[in-house]
């Protein structure tokens, strides 16, 4: 007789913990030829709201690790991935990719992580500036950290575009809650296990399931989000993004990219999640003393 | 004599950020006095000079010369004021208290081995006696910059309080010769350190070293004096000295005063501009209010 | 203007030379500045009347009495205006190269420069700030953005290397009263640098400077339609943002204003630069430099009646020196003088609008209900025009209105706290981020600080700096995009 399989339970991830929804519910999101995916949390508002709580709590501290520390933990979550090929391809398979797509956008996925590994200690020389005052005055202008960003994932790629738009964000110090793709979750969950056994400190990266159009709205609205990124939406599905924002103001992004393209990796993905600070000091000019020698 | 210890813990001494002072000092400045109120800031700042002469040169007959300036100004034109005071060496003293008389402009006397204070502690109360005794009102002293820059502020204190013990009757002016303490930071510890040990008046400069009395030093010594005004209730007299010789700043040095300590130190019992040429400066610019016509220094004499 | 001087009056006075002089007055000659009856739009490099037929009056807030006429541009107004800059994008101003732009942008600051006296006292009659500001700051600063601007215009591609940049088109730009040239500046020069066209339309109190601005760029020969100044009220400003030939629009002014743009603009391809509201913390630890810690509070509050959107209205002072600092300052106030803003002397000017100036009185009103103590200076006012005392509230906490909520006014907060780690928290507890003050002596606290605190421009020992190369912009409600420097260029390219 042969051996009975242990089935994967599919959980949420929020605060470096696997929950399963608060709401208790599920979805059954199926592949092309209706087969069942399995059963995936069907998240509510309240697992919205816990997921952004636990993201502005891991914000502070994440966004002060140096940027060598957080290239070294982006780096070990490409490690990680390796580690799992195979868990992955046989997910995005099993969500309907082809063996061969899937095994190119595991490895691109690995790649685009890797990529930004390197842009932690970066991207800020490129986009600070030392500013020449007229006044007696140091002044220059370096970037910070939006803080807590929403990132919503469309069905195009279940792996590919998880990481296009995840990487960047906590590259440059935010953290964020992420809404899983919600035709193609398998890989998004696993996504979070690999974060969770890499050295990613609990909060930075949180991923919820289920449907959008549940979901979005509440995080576009919420007043704790400082940006919104989203993947491809349609003008219309945007707008109402664009009006549930603007109660805060949040800097909200809708990149139309085709992640496989290597042009949809790149600085600005970084420099747009990112704020502008100058900052100010005087220059005390003693006695008349000057450089020249 | 009982020594004075010199203690932090009364010490006020908050850090000085130069370019906000640089920025103060210019706004300051963009204060405009005009007519009715220019005249008599004028003669205000007239009556506030210490006229001076300190040169290795000074004999009795320049001495007596610039005594009976400072009692006629400009005999051309009647009710003006006479300056505060002339400010001679010790070895002048009795030439310009004879030249006097009962003049009401008061004697002032450098000392403390002026201007460099490199001498010995007896030499220095020597000085100090000799210039009282030969009549000097005031007492114009140097601290050991030397010292102060070596970090021996309790040396700089002593040596003040011992002074002025010396001072008896006459008024203690305490030069810092800002030009040589070099920061606004010291400037203000120095300041502290005079009136914790006993100045009448701080003053900023011998004359000798440049840069002296800048408005930012003077704005920096009228701060330390309204901080010691209000936690010990004791007025204590400014002297920007060196650097000052035109009517506009004269008065932008006025309008700093009112500013910074208020009406009550616009007197020449606690202001007072050291200085040689200033007077005729203001002479002039009087003049020229009254008259409408721009001046001559010809017209004005050069004791 | 005489006033009293609080200091140390008590004390006796001996020598009879010893004489109470006040400043004189000291107004800066109008004698050669003379106001049309009337000002038209500048519509397509001439002024034109508008569709709408209807002109405003706008007045000297210092006296309440009316300067002039400008004419209250309307739909069809604002849709000539934006063809007009259309056209010249498309057929001239996207032609002409960088160095040629840059020579057009020079010429215009150079205008500014020589007519900067004139331009000074148009800006302190209309808008009520002081001589004092409007001659050493708002003019020469809005001058030098134009300086600094027209040398990027041929040097975009090197600014972001490796990325190719171009303008957007039209760029719709709606402005504040508080500085009105200063900001039509910060406006006109990148956009036109980055090789856009401009529709402007300065606040219906103060749109006399930006007219004068629209003959020096008809005087700098500007190709027609380049640059667009129109005047009138908000139905002007929605028609701007509304018009679908505008790309780009950049809205200086109130963060309930800036919202509704923003919703406006939800669904279209427009790029936005929002500089909106904030109530800045200006944080005085204990071994500050007081005395200039003192002047900063001043500056960061006083400067412009309070009228700035980085104003360091939530002061924060270090419990061991709260007592001192807030004696330093009333001692402070009570030198300011208020009064007649065209007055050199003149500290704290009027307030802008008798609309601005009720809604001030009414903060006032709300901190004396909620408890808090107030001090102002016992000065005389002007008797017409607008006016309020400078105005300090001590004994106040994070949950008072008026430590909340943009007075914009002359009106600071004073709150005292404790540690460091607490007075992070209480300057970032707010929705606004626009900017913040530390006054420490201590070089790595500064440094602690600055990067804790949640605000685009951040002030350390000193306070409302203001430079061409600096960036300028906010954190969270605060608006987003920049101002000046580098990545104000940015603003206006893709």
């Amino acid at each position: 007789m042969s051996r009975i399989t242990v089935l994967k339970t599919y959980k949420i991830y929020i605060g470096g913990q696997f929950p399963r929804t608060e709401s208790g519910r599920y979805y059954e999101p199926r592949t092309k030829s209706g087969k069942s995916l399995g059963n995936i949390c069907l998240c509510s508002r309240k697992d919205v709201r816990n997921a952004v709580v636990a993201a502005r709590k891991a914000q502070g501290s994440w966004s002060e690790k140096s940027a060598f520390n957080r290239s070294q933990i982006l780096y070990r979550i490409a490690e990680m991935m390796e580690g799992r090929k195979a868990q992955f391809i046989e997910e995005l398979m099993l969500q309907g990719s082809t063996q061969k797509n899937a095994e190119k956008e595991m490895e691109q996925s690995i790649d685009r992580m890797v990529y930004y590994a390197g842009w932690c200690d970066k991207y800020q020389a490129l986009v600070s500036s030392v500013n020449p005052v007229a006044s007696s005055h140091f002044n220059f202008s370096a970037a910070e950290a939006m803080g807590v960003v929403g990132i919503q994932i469309s069905d195009s790629h279940a792996l590919l575009n998880l990481i296009s738009l995840v990487a960047p964000v906590i590259a440059g110090g935010n953290t964020c809650v992420v809404l899983a793709s919600e035709n193609l979750p398998l890989c998004s969950v696993t996504f979070a296990e690999v974060l969770n056994s890499s050295d990613v400190p609990g909060g930075v990266v949180n991923i919820l399931t289920g449907t959008q159009n549940e979901t979005l709205p509440t995080l576009s609205t919420h007043m704790d989000v400082n940006a919104l990124v989203t993947d491809n939406l349609k003008i219309e599905e945007y707008k109402e993004v664009q009006i549930n924002a603007v109660e805060n103001l949040k800097r909200t992004f809708n990149y139309k990219e085709n992640w496989s393209e290597l042009e949809s990796q790149g600085l600005k993905f970084i420099a747009n999640i990112q704020e502008i600070k100058t900052t100010w000091h005087p220059i005390e000019n003693i006695g008349g003393a000057s450089s020249s020698y | 004599m009982e020594k004075i210890q010199y203690k932090p813990s009364e010490f006020y001494v908050p850090p000085i950020d130069k370019v906000g002072v640089e920025e103060r000092v210019a706004r300051i400045q963009t204060r405009s006095i005009k007519n009715e109120s220019k005249a008599q800031a004028l003669r205000l700042a007239l009556n506030m000079i210490d006229l001076t002469t300190l040169e290795g040169k000074d004999t009795p007959g320049k001495v007596q010369q610039m005594c009976y300036k400072a009692q006629h100004l400009h005999d051309a034109y009647p009710n003006l004021p006479t300056v505060a005071a002339v400010c001679v060496y010790p070895t002048m003293v009795a030439v310009a208290r004879k030249a006097l008389g009962n003049s009401k402009v008061k004697i002032a006397s450098v000392s403390t081995a002026f201007p460099s204070g490199q001498a010995p502690m007896k030499i220095k109360l020597e000085d100090t006696k000799f210039a009282v005794e030969n009549g000097a009102d005031e007492i114009d002293m140097v601290i050991s910059r030397g010292k102060f820059l070596a970090g021996e502020h309790n040396f700089v204190f002593d040596e003040i309080a011992a002074i002025k013990e010396a001072c008896k009757k006459a008024r203690l002016k305490v030069i810092l010769e800002t030009g040589e303490l070099v920061t606004l930071d010291n400037v203000r510890l120095a300041s502290e350190i005079a009136m914790h040990a006993g100045a009448d008046f701080i003053k900023t400069s011998t004359g000798k070293i440049q840069p002296a009395a800048t408005m930012q030093v003077t704005y920096t010594m009228l701060c330390a004096i309204k901080d010691f005004y209000d936690r010990t209730g004791k007025m204590i007299g400014m002297k920007p000295a060196g650097g000052i010789s035109t009517s506009k700043l004269a008065i932008h040095n006025l309008v700093m005063v009112k500013e910074v300590l208020g009406n009550a130190w616009l007197t020449n019992e606690w202001f007072r501009f050291g200085a040689s040429s200033l007077a005729n400066d203001v002479l002039m610019q009087i003049l020229k209010l009254e008259s409408g016509k721009y001046q001559s220094s010809d017209y004005f004499s050069i004791d | 203007m005489a006033k009293k001087n609080n200091a140390s009056d008590k004390k006796g006075r001996k020598e009879s030379e010893n004489i109470n002089w006040e400043y004189a007055a000291a107004p800066e000659s109008t004698a050669s500045l003379k106001f049309q009856n009337k000002y038209d739009l500048f519509i397509n490099g001439e002024f034109v009347k508008p569709i709408s037929g209807k002109y405003f009056k706008t007045i000297n807030p210092a006296n309440e009495k009316v300067l002039c006429e400008v004419a209250h541009a309307n739909e069809k107004d604002v849709d000539s205006a934006v063809k007009a800059a259309k056209i010249a994008y498309t057929n001239v101003w996207s032609k002409l190269s960088g160095a040629e732009r840059g020579k057009y942008i020079y010429r215009i600051a150079r205008l500014m420069q020589e007519r900067a006296r004139e331009l000074a006292i148009v800006e302190t009659l209309d808008s009520g700030k002081t001589i004092r500001e409007s001659r050493d700051i708002d003019i020469p600063l809005a001058a030098n953005h134009f300086f600094y601007y027209a040398g990027w215009a041929d040097k975009i591609q090197e600014a972001f290397p490796n990325k190719k940049m171009e303008s957007l088109g039209v760029a719709g730009q709606i402005i504040p009263w508080n500085f009105p040239l200063l900001m039509a500046a910060w406006k006109i020069a990148p956009a036109l640098a980055a090789g856009n066209t401009v529709v402007l339309k300065p606040a219906e109190t103060t749109p006399l400077s930006a007219l004068f601005l629209a003959q020096i760029i008809k005087d700098a020969e500007l190709p027609a339609g380049v640059v667009n100044i129109i005047t009138g009220f908000g139905d002007t400003g929605a028609a701007i943002v509304n018009h679908p030939d505008v790309d780009k629009v950049a809205f200086t002014g109130s963060t309930a204003v800036g919202k509704l743009i923003q919703k406006s603009l939800a669904g279209t391809d427009k790029k936005v630069t929002l500089e909106l509201g904030g109530k800045s913390a200006n944080i005085i630890l204990e071994d500050a430099p007081i005395d200039q810690a003192v002047e900063g509070i001043v500056n960061g509050i006083f400067f412009n009646q309070g009228h700035v959107c980085c104003a360091g209205s939530r002061v924060f002072v270090q419990e061991g020196i709260a007592e001192k600092v807030i004696a330093k300052l009333k001692f402070r106030l009570d030198s300011l003088y208020i009064g007649d803003p065209i007055d050199k002397n003149t500290d704290i000017g009027a307030i802008n609008s008798k609309e601005q100036l009720e809604t001030i009185e009414k903060y006032i009103k709300i901190g004396k209900q909620e408890g808090a103590e107030i001090y102002q200076p016992n000065c005389e006012m002007p008797k017409t025009g607008f006016y309020c005392k400078p105005t300090l509230f001590t004994d106040v906490s994070q949950s008072h209105t008026i430590a909340q909520e943009e007075i914009f006014g002359p009106v600071v907060t004073i709150q005292t706290f404790r540690t460091i780690d607490e007075v992070i928290q209480k300057a970032n507890n707010s929705p606004y981020g626009l900017a913040a003050g530390v006054w420490t002596d201590k070089g790595s606290r500064i440094f602690n600080l600055t990067t804790k605190l949640k605000a685009g421009v951040v002030w350390a020992n000193t306070y409302n700096k203001f430079d061409p190369t600096s960036p300028f912009g906010g954190y969270k409600e605060s608006g987003f995009g920049r101002e000046g420097g580098l990545h104000g260029l940015g603003a206006y390219l893709k």
